[in-house]
């Protein structure tokens, strides 16, 4: 299970992380080997196992429609990068104003 | 070569839950300070557990069973990713290949031009925060965010591609809408984004099973700019087509003020949302007994309504169909009906409702928040008008004042002098009077010019300011004349 660089490069574009070369060769061999360790899983016969996504026996939980307090909005803030008022403040999405 | 316009339209609603989706934050922050109505769930801080609103999925289950959809007995929600600071996560709770409900329709037109449009699937996921894009003092710009939104139940329904022009697209939209609204699951607000509407647009060759490449059309925030939208980009598709260019699969903008549809920007992370089941909630199984009580919930639905308002009270469609526009004031109008006198009927109360409390009224689909003629009192009037009581115009200045004052017309109509009168005593003083008055006018009619006691009427109903009986003048007018003949 060899990873293309382009494929590094495109998962990296999607999490919006900048590679440099040397970190795309290295995450490169080491994604690759993790793969290969997952595709482990494929050896195995499950011809019989009924498909899922879930591995603890639980359904249907849910809650009642019932507000309680949200937390302080300063306390919500506190670890943000920047704030400005009560706003998260964040690099430009769009590169202009609205 | 003839052309055809091939439209499908995607709507998110907002459900109307009073907490938030995977945790009970409020939804109740519109108006509120940024950031006053998050928790690190919909916060996306990590290590967090989601878990189901119950109440969300009631609602959700409401409007695909109002669609004539199939409910999926087991549901799944998946993660979709995408970054964008809006969406805290990095990805948005969703359902992908298990949604809750499939393969319904719903209905638009009337009256032999029915058509049933197509509804492919209907599932739950959770809205985005909203971002501010700002420049700062030093000219760089940057974007505030605000998550109060972040979190909050969404559904998102989407139609076959069924519709065939922006009338047709913007009827699907006002239909969905009515429905969502009669069954409690949405305020349905579009200027207010409960309800937004995007939708994929393409042209072929009439005839063509085929569809043409589609151009998806965002940023329409309104029915009547749905219409407009889409209309002016099924003509600037044809425009292409017909010159022999081609079009390309793209998303616009609609520009409102512009009335053009414009390019947006392509993102770069386009349709690689890397779907996968969402480990954090466990699936939801539905039962057939818990989908029949929720079917109970779903409330008499608008056709139905219409349909049965027409035959039972023995309505024109046309008032049927503008009556059922909203659960309030179908409500409203059977509330009037089950006031009026014997023998009143329910067709007087329809014109009366249709016509000028709607008018007064003005909000669209009929609003009567701001109205203080409750149906005692409409029933009041348009008993008054039965019984002869007052004219149509006297009839309409009083419904104007207890639709503002709240009080009862029959009081009003006595306070301001407007009970007709009927009674030939009260009636012959103006009689002589207009005939002493009006010498010119008895000679004509005396003179055979018959058609003069018009005038002469006119004249009674003058002093009378309008509250004569006309019939019971004329005789009066023509008796008195024959006599000093
Ligand atoms: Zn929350």
């Amino acid at each position: 299970m060899e990873l293309t660089r382009e494929q590094v490069e495109h998962v990296a574009m999607l999490a919006r992380l900048g590679l440099s070369e040397e970190e795309i060769e290295r995450l490169r061999t080491q994604l690759s080997s993790i793969l290969a360790h997952v595709n482990m899983l494929s050896e195995l016969d499950t011809e019989a196992i009924p498909p899922t996504a879930q591995v603890i026996a639980m359904q249907d939980v849910v809650a009642p429609d019932e507000p309680v307090a949200s937390y302080p909005v300063d306390e919500m803030l506190e670890n943000a990068p920047e704030r400005e008022d009560s706003y998260f403040r964040v690099r430009s999405v769009l590169g202009y104003e609205t | 070569m003839e052309y055809e316009a091939v439209i499908g339209l995607e709507v998110h609603a907002q459900l109307q839950t009073r907490s938030k989706m995977f945790c009970r934050c409020s939804t109740q922050y519109a108006g509120a300070e940024p950031n006053t109505h998050i928790c690190p769930v919909c916060a996306g801080f990590p290590g967090v557990l989601p878990v189901l609103n119950e109440y969300a999925v009631e609602l959700a289950m409401r409007v695909g069973l109002a669609l004539n959809c199939e409910i999926v007995s087991t549901n799944r929600f998946d993660r979709k990713h995408y970054p964008y600071p809006d969406l805290p996560k990095g990805y948005q709770i969703s359902q992908y290949d298990l949604p809750l409900a499939v393969g319904g329709y719903l209905t638009i037109g009337h009256m032999g031009e029915e058509r049933r449009i197509g509804i492919i699937r209907v599932h739950m996921e959770e809205d985005t925060g909203k971002l501010l894009h700002r420049r700062g003092d030093d000219g760089e710009v940057y974007s505030l965010l605000d998550l109060n939104r972040a979190g909050v139940p969404l559904l998102e329904i989407v139609s076959a591609p069924d519709l065939h022009s922006g009338a047709e697209a913007r009827a699907y939209a006002q239909k969905l809408r009515q429905i969502l609204r009669y069954i409690d699951a949405s305020t349905g607000n579009m200027e207010e984004g409960a309800l937004r509407v995007d939708a994929n647009v393409s042209v072929r060759p009439r005839g063509s099973e085929e569809l043409g490449p589609k151009v998806e059309i965002k940023n329409m925030n309104s029915f009547r700019s749905v219409e407009r939208a889409l209309d002016h980009e099924i003509a600037r598709q044809l425009e292409v087509v017909r010159s022999g260019g081609r079009i390309s699969q793209e998303t616009r903008g609609w520009d409102e003020a512009a009335q053009v549809t414009l390019p947006q920007r392509r993102k770069e992370y386009a349709d690689d949302y890397r779907y996968f089941p969402e480990p954090d909630l466990p699936p939801l199984v539905i039962s057939d007994e818990r989908r029949r009580q929720t079917q109970g919930n779903v409330a008499e639905l608008p056709d139905a309504r219409r349909d049965r308002l027409a035959e039972q009270y023995a309505i024109s469609a046309y008032d049927a169909e503008v009556l059922t526009g909203s659960r309030d004031t179908a409500d409203y109008f059977e509330a009037v009906v089950a006031r009026l006198g014997d023998g009143v009927p329910p067709k007087l109360a329809a014109n009366w409702i249709t016509g000028d409390l709607f008018r007064l009224a003005k909000g669209e689909d009929g609003d009567l928040s701001g109205s203080k003629l409750s149906p005692d009192l409409m029933a009041e009037l348009v008993g008054m008008v039965h019984g002869g009581e007052v004219n149509q115009g006297s009839a309409r200045l009083l419904l104007e004042d207890a639709f503002r004052s709240g009080r009862s017309p029959r009081a009003l109509a006595r306070e301001r002098g407007l009970l007709q009168v009927s009674d030939e005593s009260q009636l012959s003083g103006a009689v002589r009077r207009a005939i002493e008055e009006n010498p010119a006018a008895v000679e004509d009619y005396r003179g055979g010019k018959k058609q003069a006691i018009g005038f002469l009427i006119g004249q009674v109903m003058r002093q009378t300011r309008g509250t004569a009986k006309a019939d019971v003048v004329r005789t009066l007018l023509e008796r008195e004349l024959a006599a000093s003949d």
